[in-house]
């Protein structure tokens, strides 16, 4: 991108990507232990905001589940439909070991990660990780949505055969 | 008894940004009036319990750390508690290491109650709070981090002693933080206390008066707001309370703003018990010299014969209490935490339950929510501070 004697000159797609990137909206959701940590990331030391992150209470307005603690048998269907809820385009970080693989839990009751139910984007490993962490989880996002490629060249026609 | 007919049924979670985790409610209402409610738990639910008699001893301690997940310390402290009655050696743990536990409890304490004022305060609609009160829990997680080396989870207790003895640059942060900290306190204070917003938000709300509190058995803050002053560490003292001089903070009227005066005040209390933590601990070892208990230090393990043997004797083999059932409890952040063990003498517990005091202080919401209206709600599970991974476990 470039600004040249007043005109903008851009590839329309790096344009919505950086659109995108620019504005992620997470769900405020948790379900266990990395929520808290969640909350000191979006808390006055380390501030999510400044990366144009703000957290919605409802999932029609976000495009990032940031998905944070243990998945429970019985909370599988309702992350289920809240995934589906959001509108496209639409990503998912599994945060913390619980969200990757179910932790310790290794019980009748836990899921073995979010992937079992909801494509993810990005794993954050750690028990439960720094906010320093979420940082790298959000940067690494925002690298993939820079490759994304949101306009298909050729348009429909393309896309149907 | 008859139903009183609804209007509406408005379900309230499990993903609610106000319900403290995933709590489930289901609302009857006519108009904006409740006149049924049902609380539905166990979105969380872990099998933690059922995980802990599978486990040695010693590898417990890490499944408690993430019961209740904003109050480690005081989680492990209860367990370890309960282990060492069950093994007969409560006399014998360092005094050192006594002090530290408290400290960390207390610290613990501060921390999960900043959460909770941080959380209730946002909830009613009063933000800067929660940014304040994450700024000063950010000082203690770093006071954790130094001693301990983990943030939110830090397997800092061990059975017979702790993980580590206290660094000077511990000592001294902590020594800083108990200086600036009354004085935040008292920011926290200006901003709410006297508020006409938090005032009729918060008076009259949620009445849970003595006598129901101690028929649903609630304890720790709620039930100290309703006029009575259990508390565990003054009834039942463990490690050196008894030695400390602290008071415990009792109101009368039992509503969600007397329970925001009582955990306003215990974090004064903590301060206190700290400082004279400070003061009176002695200098010593921090860990029982057992080493059938607890492993030996690191530099014996990789230069001695002996040490490597009783290492290895103790991961493999682990910690063999006697035949027996033992209870021991603390007073957590939410009430009295207390650990119950039965043992059948092998190296992992043949039964081991836990006594949840979120689960027991919010058994009564359904109850207490009835003639209230919607926005309520909101006030009082905030303001009897349930946490959702104690509740389900």
């Amino acid at each position: 991108m470039g600004v040249r004697e007043g005109v903008f000159l851009t590839k329309l797609e790096e344009l919505i990507n950086w659109g995108r990137k620019g504005s992620l909206w997470p769900l405020a959701f948790a379900t266990a232990c990395c929520g808290i940590e969640m909350m000191a990331a979006a808390a006055s030391r380390y501030d999510f905001d400044r990366f144009g992150v703000i957290f919605r209470n409802t999932p029609r307005q976000c495009d990032l589940l940031i998905m944070c603690g243990t998945i429970s048998r019985k909370m599988a269907p309702i992350i289920k439909r809240l995934w589906e809820q959001m509108p496209d385009p639409k990503w998912a970080i599994a945060i913390g070991s619980c969200a990757i693989s179910g932790n310790i839990f290794q019980t009748y009751s836990t899921l073995r990660g979010l992937d079992c139910i909801v494509p993810v984007d990005v794993y954050v490993p750690g028990c439960a990780p720094k906010p320093e962490a979420f940082y790298e989880a959000l940067i690494l996002l925002k690298k993939k949505i820079k490759r994304d490629r949101p306009i298909i060249v050729g348009g429909e026609e393309e896309c149907s055969t | 008894m008859e139903r009183e007919k609804a209007d509406l049924i408005l379900n309230m979670g499990p993903q609610h940004p106000s319900t403290h985790g995933v709590l489930r409610l289901v609302l009857e209402l006519k108009g904006e009036k409740i006149v049924n409610s049902d609380a539905i738990i166990g979105y969380v639910h872990r099998g933690v319990e059922k995980l802990a008699e599978h486990r040695k001893y010693m590898q417990i301690l890490p499944v408690f750390d993430r019961v209740d997940y904003v109050s480690a310390n005081t989680n492990e402290l209860g367990f370890v508690l309960a282990v060492e009655k069950l093994l007969g050696i409560e006399d014998k743990i360092p005094r050192r290491a006594q002090f530290l536990r408290v400290i960390m409890a207390e610290l613990t304490r501060i921390s999960s109650h900043l959460i909770w004022l941080g959380t209730h305060a946002l909830e009613l609609g009063a933000m800067s709070v929660f940014l304040y009160a994450f700024r000063e829990r950010e000082m203690i997680l770093d006071l954790f981090e130094e001693i301990a080396g983990g943030r939110l989870h830090t397997g800092y207790m061990r059975i017979g002693g702790v993980a580590a003895d206290a660094t000077e640059r511990f000592i001294e942060e902590l020594g800083k933080f108990l200086e600036v900290f009354p004085e935040k306190l008292n920011e926290y204070e200006t901003l709410l206390t006297e508020n006409r917003i938090w005032l009729s938000r918060t008076k009259g709300v949620g009445v849970i008066n003595k006598e129901t509190a101690i028929n649903w058995g609630i304890t720790g803050p709620t039930l100290r707001a309703a006029g009575c002053d259990y508390d565990v560490r003054k009834y039942y003292p463990y490690c050196v309370y008894d030695e400390l001089d602290f008071k415990v903070p009792v109101y009368q009227n039992g509503d969600v703003y007397d329970r925001y005066r009582v955990r306003m005040d215990e974090m004064r209390e903590s301060v206190k018990i700290i400082k004279q933590c400070l003061e009176k601990m002695p200098e010593g070892p921090v860990q029982i010299e057992d080493t059938t208990i607890i492993l030996p230090p690191k530099e014996e393990v990789y230069n001695t014969m002996v040490g490597l043997i009783q290492h290895f004797e103790l991961v493999i083999h682990g910690i063999t209490p006697p035949k027996g059932e033992v209870y021991a409890a603390v007073e957590g952040p939410r009430g009295e935490l207390g650990y119950y063990i039965v043992s059948d003498g092998s190296n992992k517990p043949y039964r081991l339950r836990i006594r949840p005091p979120s689960l027991i202080n919010i058994a009564i919401l359904p109850e207490l929510l009835k003639g209230h209206y919607v926005a309520d709600v909101i006030s009082i599970i905030g303001s009897l501070d349930p946490l959702m991974g104690e509740v389900d476990r």
